[in-house]
């Protein structure tokens, strides 16, 4: 009796292991050739959307190179239609403009950041004037981070540039794209500040420490790489922009002497090189100089969170 | 028991907003003694620990109502810094800063205002002796700290817990992460450390308290799942003859 049962059992599984098997038999060759389709597919797409980038950015390299040379890079441009002469002045121009807003901007940002995560974190839910002024503070800087560039360049041309008559110079290009950096500083921080485990905090906190030594000695070093990427990356936009200097930079040539100068940065000389004169070679060269600048950048983020990274796994 | 009190708890309750997590407590911890803290899980364990170095502030929307005393003093009546370099903590999960092995042991003492070289040397010294840790890490002390073994990096936490002398050292489940081994070299630990200092730690596992504790509390939830003591005294006696029903089918591993 009890063989039988056992019989059958076995009987029965040994059908259902042969079904499966010839179930997956039968459809094997249309999974690998569904397989073989996507892959063949997804490499054609990844393949073309990385061309079109290589495609700009060789271009511009490509063309740009042919200009670019010593003089290119030591001699001021001459101004006028004909485009002639280098880039010095602009480079010039944009150091010193990413200096002023970065140094404008960073601190602000690193220190408003703190505010909202290591501190105003704790009236969430709350009520009250301080807790809703936090929440609307937030909400700003969502809001701001999404706003075009050249809502910056208005509003820096009415106040800086008028209103307080700093007149289309550095400090007002200065201030206008620190309002422009302001909200990715903020965010990138508070994200790096946020990504700091509670247990470092708890750590600290059960040794004795008042809160802002534990800010200060465990939560901002682990949260360093992540603010300093952040930095890196407000650099490269203010490299980038265009539009807020535009209206509050003012667009002169020649060499700044004070943060009250006009000027002009590689960006804006792009701009001015292909709209107002013939030099469209040396558009492309003052472009090729931008994307090397900027992939510079990317590189030292990479490396920074490479070294950081190995670091922190106790290499 | 004549032992000295070093930690009293009257008539206290905890919320986390509206549940009651801690019902009625009411304990005297002796001084210079183990106490073991057992229970199923979620019967506020862990809550009732952060009690003593009132970590549970920290959490929004905690409530407390009761006296706890340490020495005879009313904790909430003081600065909770001060409280918390006086009572130290481990926790569950190794939790070493990301710095070196000497960053972390001179954390504390650093914060509290120890600047001369030499003095820290000496307390990162005996603070990892202390945790039978030194000659693992002797010739590495610039290691970082994130490289060590768990079982290592939750020495380093005692170490670091050590090092701002505390009088009371709190240990939430501290070897729940580790090996067998691992674990044994806690527990011994433990054993010679309690000379120094009153140690309350929480624990899983009804083994390590028998063995490693002069005192046990066995914690249960109620109806409501309010945390409340079932149980409480010398060790030996909790777990040979135990006076309550629901200890005894805890210990027996009839129930949770
Ligand atoms: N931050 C919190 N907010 C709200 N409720 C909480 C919080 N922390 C714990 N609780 C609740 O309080 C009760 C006790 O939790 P606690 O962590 O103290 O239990 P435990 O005994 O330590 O459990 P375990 O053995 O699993 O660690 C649980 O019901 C839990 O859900
Ligand atoms: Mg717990």
């Amino acid at each position: 009796m009890d063989k039988s049962v056992s019989l059958s059992t076995h009987a029965h599984t040994g059908a259902l292991a042969v079904s499966v098997a010839e179930l997956g038999k039968s459809n094997l060759p249309w999974r690998r050739a569904a397989q073989k389709i996507a892959f063949a597919f997804l490499w054609l797409m990844g393949t073309l959307a990385v061309a079109a980038l290589l495609a700009v950015i060789g271009y511009v390299v490509f063309q740009g190179f042919k200009v670019i040379n010593i003089e290119f890079l030591t001699r001021p441009p001459r101004g006028g239609l004909s485009g002639e002469g280098g880039i010095s002045t602009t480079i010039v121009t944009t150091v010193y403009l990413v200096l002023l807003t970065v140094g404008i901007a960073a601190p602000l940002g690193i220190c408003a950041a703190i505010y909202l995560v290591e501190y105003a974190g704790e009236m969430q839910g709350r009520t009250g004037l301080l807790p809703r002024l936090v929440e609307v503070a937030r909400f700003g800087v969502e809001t701001l981070a999404g706003v075009p560039s050249i809502i910056f360049g208005l509003f820096g041309y009415a106040l800086f540039v008028t209103a307080m008559h700093l007149g289309f110079s550095l400090i007002s290009a200065a201030l206008a794209g620190a309002c422009l950096i302001l909200p990715v500083i903020i965010r990138a921080t508070e994200e790096a500040l946020r990504a700091v485990p509670r247990s470092y905090r708890e750590a600290s906190l059960a040794l004795g420490t008042t809160q802002w030594q534990t800010v200060w000695g465990v939560v901002l070093p682990a949260a360093l790489p992540g603010i300093i990427t952040s930095i890196i990356l407000s650099v490269g936009r203010v490299i980038s922009e265009t539009a807020v200097f535009y209206v509050t930079l003012g667009g002169s040539y020649k060499m700044p002497t004070s943060i009250f100068s006009s000027g002009r940065t590689l960006a804006l000389h792009v701009y001015y090189l292909a709209m107002d004169t013939r030099a469209f070679d040396k558009a492309m060269g003052t472009g090729a100089i931008l994307i090397v600048a900027i992939v510079l950048i990317n590189l030292t983020i990479n490396y920074l969170s490479h070294r950081v990274r190995a670091k922190l796994g106790g290499k | 028991m004549q032992l000295p009190v070093k930690l009293e708890v009257r008539n206290y309750h905890l919320f986390y907003g509206n549940f009651r997590a801690l019902k009625d407590v009411t304990i005297c911890i002796p001084r210079n003694q183990i106490t073991a803290i057992i229970g199923p899980s979620g019967c506020g364990k862990s809550t009732f620990l952060r009690t003593f170095n009132r970590m549970n502030e920290l959490i929004p929307g905690v409530r407390v109502q009761g006296q706890v005393l340490m020495d005879g003093q009313d904790i909430f009546a003081m600065d909770p810094v001060e409280l918390r370099q006086r009572v130290g903590m481990v926790f569950q999960r190794p939790n070493p800063f990301p710095k070196s092995i000497y960053d972390n042991v001179a954390y504390g003492p650093r914060a509290h205002g120890i600047r001369d070289r030499r003095r820290l040397d000496e307390i990162v010294e005996r603070s990892l002796r202390d945790a039978a840790l030194w000659d693992e890490v002797k010739d590495d002390l610039n290691k970082s700290a994130l490289a060590l073994s768990g079982g290592q990096q939750q020495r380093l936490c005692i170490a670091r817990a050590l090092a701002v002398q505390p009088e009371v050292i709190l240990m939430d489940e501290p070897a729940s992460a580790l090996d067998p081994i691992a674990t044994l070299r806690i527990e011994e630990l433990i054993q010679t450390l309690k000379q120094r200092y009153t140690i309350v730690i929480v624990t899983h596992n009804m083994q390590q308290a028998a063995r490693a504790s002069d005192f046990t509390a066995f914690f249960m939830m109620d109806e409501q799942r309010a945390g409340l003591l079932v149980e409480y005294g010398p060790t030996r006696d909790l777990f040979t003859r135990p006076s309550d029903k629901r200890t005894e089918d805890y210990i027996t591993g009839r129930f949770g």
